[in-house]
C-alpha cells in the first residue's frame, strides 16, 4: 500500500510501485483532470507537480513520489499562482478542445511560483515541453503575461453580453 | 450510414458553381446540390422524433423544438446539435439560440445531442449528424435562431396571457419577460407550463443585425470554465462502474493480418485479465490501462503479411505519377475558348503527403455489451454512424443502442470516422463486463486515416504582360468522398473535394483547365478527411505557382496577384489588408523574407503573410503571421480569430515537419518525436485581422489552416531562393552548402557541437 498526498489528501494505493503516477491518478485515484497525450514525455498533457515543481506523471513512477505533495489540476486553483493562471486562462478564452489545458495550466503555474514576471525567453523555456495541437500557444503567451502583471494582454473576452 | 442524397444530385451545383468561380465554393455547398425534401435536417419547429428526446432529456414543461428545454425552475437547457472538438461551436450555438431567446450566456447550460440525424441532421453534409467541412455556423445560422425566435414568441404568449395583455407590449431580455406598460415581470420557469401548451407560432420575426446584444461580441467560451479546472469528461476520462481496460495492438503492416501470440508472458503478469483477437488486432484487459499496455508488450506476436508488404511511399508517388500521365482524367472545370498559340510557359510538379491527425486525445471507447444491447461512451464527430455500426456489428437495431457522446480532445477529422469505436466494440463483444479501449499515441499514429497523397502536374502560359492566359491543374489522388460519402461524387466520378479550391480560383482567368485522376489507394491505406480537406492540398499548389508565375514574370507577388483579381472582391479585399498589416514591400535582414497567399474556402475569405529567417544552416525560423479573413457576418470574433491563430499554427506544424511514410506498408511514424508538432518557442508572432461584413457567415474551422502551407513556402523561396514543391519543408535541404560544412570542420575539430 502506496500512501499520496493528493491536492491536500492522503490516499491509500494498493499498485505496483512501478506504476506511473499517471495511471494511479486516472484509473485508481479518479482523477481525470490530468491527462494521458503520448506516454513518452514529449507532450506535457499529463503534468502534475511534486512539491510545488512540474513533472511529467506518465514517466514517473509512483514509488518516485515519496512523501512529496502533488497536486493536479483539480487541486492548482487552490494557489495562488493556480488561481493567476486560470483567471487570465478565462479572460483570454484560452483553450480550445482543451485536452492538453491541464498540463498547459501546471507548467505556467509553476512557472509563475519561480518566476513571477516571466519574459518571452522564460515562457518559451518553461512551456515548450507542452504540445497543443489546436495552437493555442498565442494566447497562452499572453495569459502567462496577464496573470503575472495584472494587466490585459490580449482579446479579453465577456461573461454575458446582454445589457443589465 | 447510408448517403441520403441523389446520387446524381451533385452535377449541377458543381457545374454551377464552377460557371462562377471565384464565388467560394465548398463542399458542403456542392453536397446540398440537387437533394429532394427526403433529406433530413434541423428544423426550428417541433418534429415528430421530439417528444421521445425530451421525455428522454428529463420531459421539461416548455420544449419548444429539439434544442431548447425551460424547466419549471426556469433554468434553460440547450442541446448542441453538433460535436464541441476546440472550435467553439457550443459558444456559437448557444449566442446563436440566446440571442433570439433573450438570455444570457451565463443563464444556460449546455448538452450533448443524443444521436439522431431526423432532429440534428446538417443538411448541407446531406442529412446526417455530422461536424465537419466547416458546416456548423453556416448550417444552423438560419435555424437557430428561428429556434429561438419561436420559443421566445411562445413564452410571451404564455405571459401575456396570464396578463390579458397585447403580446407586441411584451419584451424579453435575460430570462424575464416584461410588460413595461404596467412594469409587470415573468421568469420563463412561471411560464414554462403554460407555453408549452401553445401552439407554435406561425411566423417569427429574426432580430435585425442592429439589435444584437450577444452576436458579434467576444463572448467566453461556454466550455472554458471546465476546461481549466480538469472537470471537463472526454470521452478517455468516462468511469463506467466495472469497467475493465484495454490496450490494443493492430498489425503495423496495412491490411496485415494476425497470426501466433504467446501469451504466457502476458497472463503471469497480475491484473492482466484476459485476452482477446479480431482478425488484424490483439488486446490484453487489465483491471487498469498502464497494467494492459505491460501485458500488451509481453505478448509475442506474429504477424501474417497482407497484400501491402512491399508498399512504400516512394512506391505510392511514383504510381500516382503514372496515373497523372495515364489518366482517366475527369474534368473539374472547361476553359472558355482556346489556349492562346505562344507565350511563355511556366510549369512544376507538386507532392503533398499524408498526414496524420494525431489529436492530443489519442482515440478511445468505452464499450459494455449486453445480451440485445450495446452502450458506447465516446467523442465523436459522426454520432448517428457510431449507433449504426454498434448496430451492425452486434446484429441489433439501431434503437438498442445507446451512445453518450462528449468533448472531443481535438478532432481535425479523425473522429468523423468510425474504425476505432468499430473495433472497440468488437473486442467489447467477447467480454462480459464494460471496456474501456484506448489506443496508445503510437497505434493512433499508425492507424491513421490520413489525409491523401497528392501528386499535381500544374502549367501556365504567361501573355506579354506577364499575366496567365492558359492554366492547366492536373490533380492525381485517391478518394475520400467516394468512401465517405458515394452519393456525393459526381456523376461522372468526379470528387468535389479533390478539385475544391483549384477550380475554383479567385483570379479573373478564362482559359482554365482542371482535371482529376483517381488513383485509388492500395487496401488498408484509407484515406480521411484532414482539417482544411481539398483546400489545405490545392491553396498549397495554386498559391505557390502563382508566386513561380509572378516571379517568372518578374512582378511582386502581391502586385501580381492584384493585377488578376476582379477589383472590389472579397479575396483581394483581404489580400490587401494583409499587405498592407505586414509592412509588404519593406526591408528585411539577409535570409529573411515574406510570403503571401489568399484563397476562399469554406465560404469566407482568407489571406496569411508568413515572414521567416531561414539560418545558413537550414532552419526555418517563424517570424511573423498576418492574417486577414472575411467571414462574413461573426457570430463571435474572439472564437474566429482563435480558429485563425491555431488553424495556422496547426498548418505550421503539418507544412514544416508531418509526413507519413510508409515502409513495407506499415506508418513508419509513431509518437511526438518522430511526428512533430509547433511548440510554444517555435511559434511566431500571429495578427489575425477581421473585416466587418454583412454577408452570410462562412466557415471558419478549416480556413486557417487551408492557406498556410503557400505563404510559408512562399517566404521560404523569398528568403533563399529555393522553390518548395515537396511538404513538408523538413525534407528539402534549405541551407548555404558552406554553412554545412563550417558545421562539419567544427565537429571534426572535436569542439563540442552536438
Amino acid at each position: 500500500m502506496i500512501v499520496l498526498r493528493v491536492n491536500g489528501e492522503d490516499r491509500q494505493v494498493d499498485v505496483p510501485p512501478d506504476m506511473p503516477l499517471l495511471w494511479v491518478l486516472r484509473d485508481i485515484v479518479g482523477l481525470t483532470g490530468t491527462k494521458f497525450g503520448c506516454g513518452i514525455a514529449q507532450c506535457g498533457a499529463c503534468t502534475v507537480h511534486l512539491d510545488g515543481k512540474p513533472v511529467r506523471s506518465c514517466q514517473l513512477a509512483v514509488s518516485a513520489v515519496g512523501d512529496r505533495a502533488v497536486t493536479t489540476i483539480e487541486g492548482i486553483g487552490a494557489t495562488s499562482e493556480g488561481t493567476k493562471v486560470q483567471q487570465a486562462w478565462l479572460a483570454l478564452d484560452v483553450v480550445q478542445c482543451g485536452y492538453c489545458q491541464s498540463g498547459q495550466i501546471m507548467s505556467a503555474a509553476a512557472l509563475l511560483a519561480r518566476t513571477p514576471h516571466p519574459s518571452d525567453a522564460d515562457i518559451d523555456a518553461a512551456m515548450s515541453g507542452n504540445i497543443c495541437r489546436c495552437g493555442t500557444y498565442v494566447r497562452i503567451r499572453e495569459a502567462i503575461h496577464q496573470a503575472a502583471t495584472g494587466t490585459p494582454a490580449g482579446l479579453q473576452v465577456i461573461v454575458d453580453g446582454s445589457p443589465a | 450510414m447510408s448517403a441520403r442524397c441523389d446520387h446524381d444530385g451533385m452535377d449541377p451545383g458543381r457545374r454551377a458553381v464552377l460557371k462562377g468561380a471565384g464565388m467560394g465554393l465548398a463542399v458542403a455547398f456542392l453536397w446540398t446540390a440537387g437533394m429532394g425534401p427526403a433529406v433530413a435536417g434541423m428544423s426550428a419547429r417541433r418534429q415528430d422524433a421530439d417528444s421521445a428526446a425530451a421525455a428522454a432529456d428529463g420531459n421539461p414543461p416548455f420544449v419548444p423544438n429539439a434544442f431548447i428545454r425551460v424547466d419549471a425552475d426556469g433554468k434553460v437547457r440547450l442541446v448542441m446539435p453538433t460535436v464541441e472538438m476546440g472550435q467553439a461551436i457550443y459558444t456559437g450555438i448557444a449566442m446563436m439560440l440566446a440571442e433570439e431567446l433573450g438570455v444570457g450566456l451565463d443563464q444556460v447550460t449546455i448538452e450533448h445531442s443524443p444521436p439522431n440525424d431526423a432532429l440534428y441532421g446538417q443538411a448541407l453534409l446531406g442529412g446526417g449528424q455530422i461536424t465537419g467541412g466547416s458546416t456548423s455556423t453556416r448550417g444552423q445560422w438560419q435555424v437557430l435562431r428561428e429556434a429561438g425566435a419561436v420559443a421566445r414568441e411562445m413564452l410571451i404568449a404564455a405571459a401575456a396571457a396570464q396578463w390579458h395583455v397585447e403580446a407586441a407590449a411584451c419584451s424579453v431580455a435575460r430570462g424575464v419577460i416584461t410588460h413595461a406598460p404596467s412594469g409587470r415581470t415573468l421568469g420563463f420557469g412561471a411560464v414554462a407550463n403554460a407555453a408549452g401548451k401553445l401552439p407554435q407560432p406561425a411566423g417569427v420575426k429574426l432580430k435585425e443585425r442592429k439589435d444584437f446584444t450577444l452576436i458579434g461580441k467576444p463572448l467566453r467560451r461556454v466550455d472554458s470554465p471546465d476546461k481549466v479546472n480538469g472537470a471537463t469528461l472526454f470521452g478517455i476520462d468516462v468511469n463506467v462502474p466495472g469497467m475493465k481496460f484495454a490496450a490494443v495492438r493492430t498489425s503495423p503492416e496495412l491490411a496485415g493480418t494476425l497470426g501466433a501470440v504467446d501469451e504466457t508472458a502476458a497472463r503471469a503478469i497480475p491484473g492482466v485479465l484476459d485476452i482477446i483477437k479480431l482478425d488484424n488486432a490483439v488486446a490484453v484487459v487489465g483491471n487498469n490501462y498502464w497494467i494492459a499496455s505491460r501485458g500488451l508488450e509481453a505478448l509475442q506476436i506474429t504477424w501474417k503479411p497482407g497484400v501491402n508488404a512491399n508498399l512504400d511511399t516512394q512506391g505510392l508517388i511514383d504510381a500516382l505519377k503514372r496515373s497523372s500521365q495515364d489518366g482517366p482524367a475527369l474534368v473539374g472545370r472547361k476553359p472558355k475558348g482556346d489556349a492562346p498559340a505562344g507565350g511563355k510557359r511556366v510549369e512544376a510538379e507538386f507532392i503533398t503527403p499524408m498526414l496524420a491527425h494525431a489529436p492530443m486525445e489519442p482515440l478511445n471507447a468505452t464499450v459494455h455489451v449486453t445480451p440485445g444491447k450495446c452502450e458506447v461512451w465516446t467523442g465523436t464527430q459522426v454520432p448517428t454512424r457510431v449507433v449504426a455500426e454498434a448496430a451492425r456489428l452486434c446484429g441489433i437495431p439501431a434503437e438498442a443502442v445507446t451512445l453518450h457522446n462528449h468533448f472531443l480532445g481535438g478532432g481535425f477529422g479523425r473522429r468523423l470516422e468510425t474504425d476505432q469505436v468499430e473495433q472497440a466494440v468488437a473486442f467489447a463483444k467477447q467480454v462480459a463486463y464494460p471496456l474501456k479501449v484506448i489506443w496508445s499515441r503510437e497505434e493512433d499514429i499508425r492507424h491513421d486515416r490520413v489525409r491523401p497523397l497528392y501528386f499535381d502536374r500544374i502549367s501556365a502560359t504567361l501573355g506579354d504582360d506577364g499575366k496567365p492566359v492558359g492554366w492547366h491543374h492536373r490533380i492525381t489522388s485517391g478518394t475520400v468522398l467516394g468512401r465517405w460519402l458515394p452519393g456525393g461524387m459526381g456523376k461522372d466520378g468526379m470528387d468535389s473535394d479533390a478539385i475544391e479550391s483549384a477550380a475554383d480560383l479567385p483570379y479573373v482567368m478564362d482559359n482554365v483547365l482542371v482535371e482529376w485522376v483517381r488513383h485509388d489507394m492500395p487496401p488498408g491505406l484509407v484515406v480521411g478527411w484532414w482539417r482544411g480537406v481539398g483546400p489545405t492540398h490545392n491553396l498549397w499548389v495554386v498559391e505557390s505557382f502563382i508566386d513561380e508565375l509572378a516571379h517568372a514574370a518578374g512582378k511582386d507577388p502581391v502586385a501580381y496577384r492584384r493585377a488578376i483579381m476582379a477589383p472590389g472582391s472579397r479575396p483581394l479585399g483581404v489580400l490587401d489588408l494583409v499587405a498592407s498589416k505586414i509592412g509588404w514591400g519593406s526591408a528585411l535582414p539577409a535570409r529573411c523574407g515574406r510570403g503571401i497567399a489568399v484563397g476562399s474556402p469554406f465560404g469566407s475569405h482568407v489571406c496569411l503573410a508568413v515572414e521567416v529567417e531561414v539560418t545558413p544552416q537550414g532552419i526555418v525560423k517563424l517570424r511573423r503571421a498576418v492574417a486577414a479573413i472575411d467571414n462574413g457576418i461573426t457570430i463571435n470574433p474572439s472564437s474566429v480569430k482563435a480558429q485563425i491563430e491555431g488553424g495556422v499554427l496547426f498548418g505550421l506544424s503539418a507544412a514544416l515537419y508531418s509526413g507519413i511514410t510508409l515502409e513495407h506498408g506499415a506508418i513508419q511514424q509513431s509518437n511526438f518525436h518522430d511526428y512533430r508538432n509547433l511548440r510554444i518557442n517555435e511559434t511566431p508572432l500571429v495578427e489575425v485581422h477581421q473585416v466587418q461584413s454583412d454577408e452570410a457567415p462562412g466557415g471558419i474551422g478549416e480556413v486557417g489552416t487551408a492557406i498556410t502551407a503557400p505563404a510559408l513556402a512562399n517566404a521560404i523561396f523569398a528568403a533563399t531562393g529555393i522553390r518548395l514543391h515537396q511538404m513538408p519543408v523538413a525534407h528539402t535541404s534549405l541551407a548555404q552548402p558552406d554553412a554545412l560544412k563550417q558545421v562539419a570542420d567544427t565537429g571534426n575539430r572535436g569542439e563540442g557541437v552536438a
